[in-house]
């Protein structure tokens, strides 16, 4: 076993080549692995939050062609795998724009447009969970649709998806392992070179950043079940 | 934008049936591991059901792993990080074999039988648990008793979420492309490079997997509407 090849590149790891020089006091090299995978995650998630809020509420508008764009959207992203809308923004975005959009751009507006479309029906879902009542009362007092979609409905659905934004939110972290596949040097990414360059450890390697994913992942479902029960007691339901 | 399209690169030709190819594995290796993962799955559920510490335990640890770590990395580990385990003559053997294929197996397996197990044990609880005692009372042992009772009932009702594990298995088979199976993904990639038609043969892929999985939750809609209805307990 060759756990010293693990613990030498323990910090390549965690945070790339990042070290803060402190006769400079400045901060040199790139940030990468753990770190950034999370910084990935979280930007995909924040930008994913906004893009499946429009989708939600457009799938559940009346106006046939609102809702006819966001059941497009949502369904041929749902139906595509991640790794393909990767490529389609690696490749084709130079066609597209005539200039080439860098591999973390590119990857995060991937990540955004694929967990959109999920988040859209987390948002469709929870919004539809609510009584009818809520949405009719609002209206009733003199709100109009998007007053009442805004300071009634909405507040209370969003609550009661944190769990689940939580969940997707695990589900992204994960998914930031493919970013490592056009060369993004996160996690994933800094284990295979690791892994390349010493060509002695795989087993070590790719353990430990197993682990290293597990124990993000699994502290944040933790968080997402105990958030479950708690939020449960204060749902409004429906029927 | 100026761009030509040809579509005829994807629809006629040696590319057209490396499409077609990539197609076929892509169904291939996720049939194979679809049993697989049903098969696992099963068994880790109902380990999980059990009064025994021990097999509680595993269960518990193998769902948690992982559906907690990375099909990529869980992809990378068993393909380069598994076999330095075992012995030389072994290794031997198993490169002469398709390895790339078995790891991916292996991977796609292990990553949905940790997801399939949990829907199998929300189908378990969704039973009441008299039927068990029921069925314990009449003399059968606890393995037929799962058997005959209450795995045939718990399956019925988790047939929609187990079609759309075995959905985001196909989708995530794309995967295994960077190990070098050669999928559908891998050949519409090699397909751009041969002949930068990036445009039509990402198209062309994309459409099949739509396809698939249009073809996938239609069939799911029509259960839930005609048979799902009828399960009462």
């Amino acid at each position: 076993m060759r756990w010293d090849v693990v613990w030498n590149n323990f910090d390549y790891f965690l945070r790339g080549s990042l070290t803060f020089n402190s006769q400079t006091m400045s901060f040199e090299g790139q940030l990468g692995g753990l770190a950034l995978a999370v910084v990935l995650a979280a930007l995909g998630i924040l930008g994913a939050f906004w893009l499946g809020l429009a989708a939600g509420l457009m799938r559940l508008s009346r106006r046939f062609w609102v809702k006819a764009i966001a059941v497009i959207y949502i369904e041929i992203v749902r139906g595509t795998p991640l790794l393909m809308l990767i490529f389609w923004f690696y490749f084709l975005a130079p066609i597209l724009l005539g200039t080439a959009v860098p591999e973390f751009q590119s990857t995060l507006i991937a990540f955004i447009i694929f967990t959109g479309a999920y988040v859209g029906e987390i948002v469709r879902a929870g919004v539809a969970a609510l009584p009818r009542g809520q949405m009719e009362a609002a209206r009733g007092t003199g709100l109009s649709h998007f007053q009442a979609m805004r300071l009634v409905v909405l507040p209370q659905a969003l609550r009661n998806m944190i769990p689940s934004f939580v969940n997707q939110f695990v589900s992204l972290t994960k998914d930031t392992s493919l970013a490592s596949i056009i060369g993004v040097n996160e996690l994933t990414n800094t284990a295979t070179q690791v892994n390349n360059r010493t060509m002695n450890a795989p087993f070590e390697i790719f353990i430990t950043i197993a682990v290293l994913y597990f124990l993000v992942c699994w502290v944040l479902t933790a968080i997402s079940r105990r958030l479950e029960k708690h939020l449960a007691r204060y749902q409004a339901r429906g029927r | 934008m100026k761009y030509n399209f040809d579509w005829s690169v994807v629809l006629t030709g040696e590319y057209h049936q490396w499409l077609v190819d990539g197609f076929w594995l892509t169904l291939k290796i996720s049939a194979i591991s679809i049993v697989l993962a049903m098969a696992l799955g099963t068994l880790v559920a109902v380990l999980r059901m059990t009064k025994v510490k021990a097999c509680v335990w595993f269960s518990l640890a193998f769902t948690e792993f992982f559906r907690n770590t990375p099909l990529l990395v869980q992809i990378y580990f068993w393909y380069f990080g598994s076999f330095v385990l075992l012995p030389e003559a072994v290794n031997k053997w198993l490169y002469k074999q398709d390895f790339e294929f078995a790891s991916g197996v292996i991977a796609l397996t292990v990553y949905t039988a940790a997801f399939i197990a949990e829907e199998i044990r929300a189908g378990i609880f969704a039973i009441p648990k008299n039927q068990l005692e029921a069925s314990r009372a009449t003399g059968l042992s606890f393995i037929q008793a799962y058997r005959y009772v209450i795995l045939p009932q718990a399956f019925r009702i988790i047939i929609p979420p187990l079609i759309s594990q075995f959905l985001n298995l196909i989708k995530n088979s794309s995967l295994v492309m960077t190990i070098g199976v050669m999928d559908l993904t891998y050949m519409a990639r090699q397909i751009e490079s041969h002949t930068f038609r990036g445009f039509e043969a990402f198209t062309a892929a994309t459409a099949i997997y739509i396809c698939i999985s249009l073809v996938v939750s239609l069939t799911i809609n029509v259960y839930n509407k005609h048979f799902l209805r009828q399960i009462k307990y």
